[in-house]
């Protein structure tokens, strides 16, 4: 296992040209020793770049990757003790279970009894055993991908799991039962895992910390909850919860900010952030799960016109329109819905500030 | 233009790839099948395109048998999991070349692919080539080049399944928008209850080659007639428990007792499945039929937002589908409660005998 430090790295795939075009743009980032942290973002974001620098497939044009301080920018991937779980399930087909998850134990030069009791264990844990004898090829997707992370296991000398969207090609019931194996593997092992996805829900739930890529940058590293609560940009409110964060584009006036005649009341700190701006591109942000909805009057409360409901099962998304801008909010399943005209209200906690697209902190620590 | 099945079924080398199939689509009609990888979406699809020729059963067109009418004789769309475009074409030529095959004036190709260009987003990609263009602005691609030639029947097969997560949610929203304005019967296939959710219509629920329930979307949730359609039709996947009811209680398991509730005790004494959704299940106790059960966690996934708690005992496995931040660890004892109101009941072979009741709140608020 291993801490894992990308040292002021960045990568071109074309060094030549000028201007550099940068598929990852420099950052520093540590992720600790035993943590599961996802590399998340839209196609062409460049995760899947940063996951091959890490796994050594490719080299970075800038900076270093350090493994527990060590620098393995020339070390060649096999050296790297890294084990790799693909889209596609990797399986040697005509070899049985047992073999396909012996096998790197077997290349390493283990004996006989290490990997008879290694490989059962690892295969009670991925619900294997029965199927231990079987040939891989008679396998089913989801069992498939599970020998591939099996392999992975086996190894006492893993530095890193590296997941890249693996469990793209599996059914919806079976990808949450993969999933929550593959939570329960990491707190028993605490090995240190690397997930790479498109699909927030896939990298929240795995997650401790998650990295968010956008144009080929960190655009924001934290908890899953952080990013939900306290996204730190527009991206993120866009891209992170189902629907995105909720935007209304407002301009300074004497309260706070307006958006067209109603008022927002800002806090100290984001009064002191907004003085020293002169930016115009000044956006309110609220997530629709916060939005509150009334069907009658109250003081908080703005009127907005209810144009169509989506019941979505669990729950409802209500779409209302105020002063001609979209909101959307998030309702419980069994909650009434006003018809045609509704009353919300944005809790002041939830409500944040964003100067030219970046999050201004509610509380200064300065202060 | 109406398309009917009737007792449709094909079966190849020995084995039924659809079974008896009978389903009727409106014109304008959003039709989304759902079933999982080779449960016979992609099979039924290509039997109503007149890609393959039942071995029994009709195909019907507006009344009319269509079956054994070759795909090319019909006026039919569609939209695969893979963009295909034409790649040596600009995406311009790509979309007007349907209407090219019809012989259509330049002038009208013209009019068309602009306003399709317009609606798809893709009006600025128009002279390029498609490799040069996004996976989400290729699919859109083909996706106008189906929708130009106003086709009777556009069928979709998983078409976002390669798509961002993001831009699978406004492609959604956009394809609704589309087809709300249209006398086309679209068919949209996908593995996905959130996708079913998300682009309502009607569902039709596919299993092992067979039809298990269809109906409008919302409603089909939340009535699901057996076990395989709440199973299909649920995520996280539903909560099943065995029990019994006997002259005055409900038993789970041999071992959870609890009162007939007013909402159950319709139902005669006999063995049942009981399906509770996970996100009917919480950590407080909530209504006066609530039922209390001792739990063990098994592990909490945890979104910004939700929390997915799994959780056992000596009998069963259950998850929850919470909102908010619930922070537990591995083995911790807990209490949860089921509100019985929303158990939904199954007979023993697994037809659903009672839906879970809705007791629509008074409050309002988010």
């Amino acid at each position: 296992m291993a801490e894992i430090h990308l040292k002021s790295l960045a990568h071109s795939y074309d060094t030549t040209a000028n201007p550099p075009e940068y598929a990852i743009r420099q950052m520093d980032h540590i992720w600790h020793d035993g943590g599961a942290f996802a590399l998340l973002g839209p196609s062409g974001c460049g995760k899947s770049t940063l996951l091959n620098i890490i796994s050594g497939l490719l080299k970075p044009s800038e900076g270093d990757v350090l493994f527990d301080g060590v620098r393995v920018n020339d070390i060649p991937p096999q050296d790297r003790n890294i084990a790799q779980v693909f889209q596609f399930p990797v399986v040697y087909d005509t070899m049985s279970v047992f073999d396909n998850l012996a096998f790197p134990l077997r290349n390493m030069g283990a004996g006989v009894a290490k990997i008879n009791s290694k490989v059962t264990e690892i295969a009670a844990i991925l619900e294997l055993t029965d199927v231990l004898n079987k040939k891989a090829a008679n396998l089913t997707a989801d069992e498939k991908q599970k020998v591939s992370m099996g392999r992975g296991l086996v190894r006492d000398d893993v530095s890193a799991i590296l997941f890249d969207e693996p469990l793209t090609v599996i059914d919806p019931q079976l990808k949450w039962k993969l999933r929550r194996k593959l939570k329960q593997i990491h707190e028993r092992f605490k090995t240190t895992m690397v997930y790479v996805t498109h699909d927030q829900l896939e990298a929240s739930t795995f997650a401790d910390k998650i990295a968010l890529m956008y144009g080929g940058q960190v655009v924001q590293f934290g908890t899953p909850r952080e990013l939900f609560e306290q996204p730190n940009h527009t991206f993120v409110g866009y891209f992170i919860g189902s629907p995105g964060m909720n935007f209304l584009e407002v301009k300074r006036c004497k309260e706070g900010v307006c958006f067209g005649d109603i008022a927002f009341p800002l806090s100290a700190a984001e009064k002191k952030a907004l003085q020293h701006s002169t930016s115009n591109n000044l956006k309110l942000g609220i997530r629709p799960e916060f939005v509150h909805v009334w069907d009658k009057p109250n003081s908080q409360a703005q009127q907005a016109n209810v144009e169509f409901v989506e019941d979505l099962g669990t729950y409802k998304i209500v779409s209302l329109t105020l002063g001609g801008v979209s909101i959307k909010a998030r309702l419980q399943e069994d909650q009434k819905i006003p018809l045609q005209s509704a009353y919300i209200s944005f809790p002041e906690q939830w409500l944040m500030l964003y100067i030219d697209e970046f999050l201004v902190e509610k509380e200064n620590d300065d202060e | 233009m109406s398309l009917t099945l009737e007792n449709v079924t094909q079966i190849v080398d020995g084995q039924y790839y659809i079974n008896k199939a009978n389903l009727t689509f409106e014109p304008g009609s959003f039709n989304v099948l759902l079933g999982r990888t080779l449960s016979g979406k992609t099979s039924l699809m290509r039997l109503m395109a007149g890609l393959e020729k039942p071995t029994s059963g009709r195909v019907l067109m507006h009344g009319i048998d269509m079956t054994g009418v070759s795909v090319q004789k019909r006026n039919i769309s569609m939209v695969y999991q893979q963009f295909i475009n034409y790649p040596n074409m600009s995406v311009y030529d790509n979309i007007a070349s349907p209407l090219r095959l019809a012989k259509a004036s330049e002038k009208t190709i013209k009019e068309k692919v602009m306003e399709i260009a317009e609606m798809l987003r893709i009006t600025p990609f128009l002279s390029r080539l498609p490799l040069e263009l996004s996976g989400g602005q290729q699919q859109r691609t083909a996706m106008a080049r189906a929708l130009i030639k106003d086709a009777d029947l556009i069928l979709f097969d998983e078409p976002l399944v390669n798509l961002d997560y993001k831009l699978r949610e406004e492609l959604r929203i956009e394809m609704r928008e589309l087809f709300a304005q249209r006398n086309t019967i679209a068919v949209y296939a996908t593995t996905e209850p959130n996708e079913a959710l998300a682009l309502g219509g009607t569902t039709t629920i596919l299993h092992e080659g067979q039809i298990i329930q269809t109906g409008p979307t919302a409603e089909t949730y939340h009535s699901p007639c057996n076990v395989i359609a709440a199973t299909l039709f649920n995520e996280p996947p539903i909560n099943m428990i065995k029990g019994h009811i006997t002259e005055n209680e409900v038993t789970f398991d041999n071992t959870i007792h609890f009162p007939l509730t007013s909402e159950l005790n319709t139902l005669s004494a006999g063995e049942y499945q009981f399906g509770i959704r996970p996100s009917h299940l919480s950590l407080l106790p909530k209504n006066d039929d609530d039922l209390e059960i001792s739990v063990q966690v098994e592990v909490a996934e945890i979104s910004g937002s939700e929390t997915f708690l799994h959780v056992r005992n000596a009998h069963f496995q259950m998850v929850l589908h919470l909102s908010g931040v619930h922070s537990y660890h591995v083995d911790e004892k807990i209490k949860i409660y089921v509100p019985t109101h929303k158990l939904n009941v199954f007979e023993k072979d697994g037809k659903l005998i009672q839906a879970s009741s809705r007791r629509i709140e008074d409050h309002f608020h988010g």
